[in-house]
């Protein structure tokens, strides 16, 4: 899997988590799905961006601190629109992409196929 | 009495190829073989060091025959991982002499128990098969592949060596002959009637991986499928064999070992490690922040 494809895959598994985890605030809960399915979008242009980034630069400490960035960014995006509620969002939407940052930079994408000489 | 030293000492003056009338000056004996001895010597001429392969006295004209043949076959086979050759002729004693690339590092498994990790074992194995897939399309059976005749350099540059029993496609050689060393040879080597193939090599490749391998069942799985009795259940040719030993490295299913359900999450799970525990840590962090600080 290459790099692009790993982080947006990543991204929207932890986007996935980040909604559910919408459950434990009984406030929002009557709105879960829609949560979800905001944050698990979040979470897939967080990596995309993530990932095109990797592809540029190989760095892992640019690359978190990158990761940190975009996370923040689309967390304070959302917050935006849903005041009131800056550290729930701000928090769990950075740890998303400090984590997909960090895993892109690490990630080895498997090697092409071998051909006959 | 002589001492066994005196009488070696002897021996190799008595036997010590005459280099007058060549750009070669003799500094050491580097190893001998079946039919001839290297020589590490001097190119006086280009300043540098090669290994002289010399025939022995003793030979007969099949042997002499055959060194011609080395000669020929590596230089026509021109690639990093296949010692090249320099020059070819005959010394001022009659001698029939080839000079090649001196080649400086450790035999396969002499380097292989230095300690390097598996992956880099495989890389090294890989470099191997890439040559010998490079002498097989050129029309070229290696046919004695062992740890001895595999050279891993001092920058982990790899070389396939002793091509004095190579057979050329399409030559005609006789039928009762036998050539090749025990371990590594397929059992159509041993039957003196059998018509040898590519796979020949494959069958050696195999044992060659054996000793690289470590107890990853995917890795014996390709070693044994390699080395299968039956010609036509080894892999069809050295690159389908390397093709294989990289889908291993990459962490991808190989031919040579049909998966299972659980070996599938097995493999899912060892390719993906990091990422999996990644997403474990974020939901641990995440329970944390939500049992202690309600966020």
């Amino acid at each position: 899997m290459k790099k692009l494809a790993f982080a947006t895959v990543l991204g929207g598994i932890l986007g996935i988590f980040d909604g559910l985890t919408a459950w434990f605030t009984p406030e929002v809960r009557d709105q879960i799905i829609g949560i979800v399915i905001g944050s698990t979008i979040k979470g897939v242009v967080t990596g995309v961006l993530i990932g095109l980034f990797a592809q540029r630069v190989h760095s892992l400490a640019l690359g978190t601190l990158f990761g940190l960035a975009v996370g923040a960014f689309f967390a304070y995006l959302i917050l935006l629109g849903n005041p009131g509620h800056a550290l729930n969002i701000m928090l769990p939407g950075s740890l998303v992409g400090l984590i997909v940052g960090y895993a892109a930079q690490k990630h080895r994408p498997v090697a092409a196929e071998r051909r006959a000489p | 009495m002589i001492s066994e030293t005196a009488l070696d000492r002897l021996h190799e003056l008595v036997t010590a190829p005459d280099l007058s009338g060549t750009r070669y000056e003799l500094v050491s004996l580097l190893g001998r073989g079946g039919m001839a001895t290297v020589y590490l010597a001097r190119d006086t001429t280009l300043d540098r060091d090669v290994a002289l392969k010399v025939l022995d006295w003793t030979v007969d004209e099949s042997s002499a025959l055959r060194l011609a043949q080395e000669a020929r076959i590596l230089a026509r086979l021109e690639h990093p991982g296949i010692v090249p050759v320099h020059d070819f002729g005959r010394l001022a004693d009659g001698r029939l002499f080839y000079a090649m690339k001196r080649v400086r590092g450790e035999r396969l498994d002499r380097w292989a128990a230095s300690g390097p990790d598996r992956h880099e074992r495989l890389a090294a194995f890989l470099r191997v098969c890439d040559a010998v897939a490079f002498a097989h399309a050129h029309g070229v059976i290696h046919r004695d592949l062992k740890p001895d005749n595999i050279m891993v350099g001092e920058f982990g540059e790899v070389l396939v060596l002793d091509w004095g029993v190579a057979r050329v496609h399409g030559q005609s050689e006789r039928h009762d002959t036998i050539v090749g060393t025990p371990a590594y040879m397929s059992p159509e080597q041993m039957r003196a009637d059998a018509v040898v193939d590519e796979r020949a090599d494959v069958f050696a490749l195999g044992a060659v991986l054996a000793g690289l391998a470590d107890e990853r069942k995917a890795l014996r799985a390709i070693a044994a499928k390699a080395t299968a009795a039956d010609p036509s259940a080894r892999y069809d040719g050295v690159s389908a064999l390397g093709a294989d030993v990289s889908r291993f490295m990459a962490g991808l299913a190989v031919d040579a070992l049909p998966e299972t359900a659980s070996d599938r999450v097995v493999r899912f799970v060892r390719r993906y490690r990091l990422a999996i525990a990644l997403v474990v840590t974020y939901l641990l962090v995440r329970l944390l922040l939500l049992s202690v600080f309600r966020i």
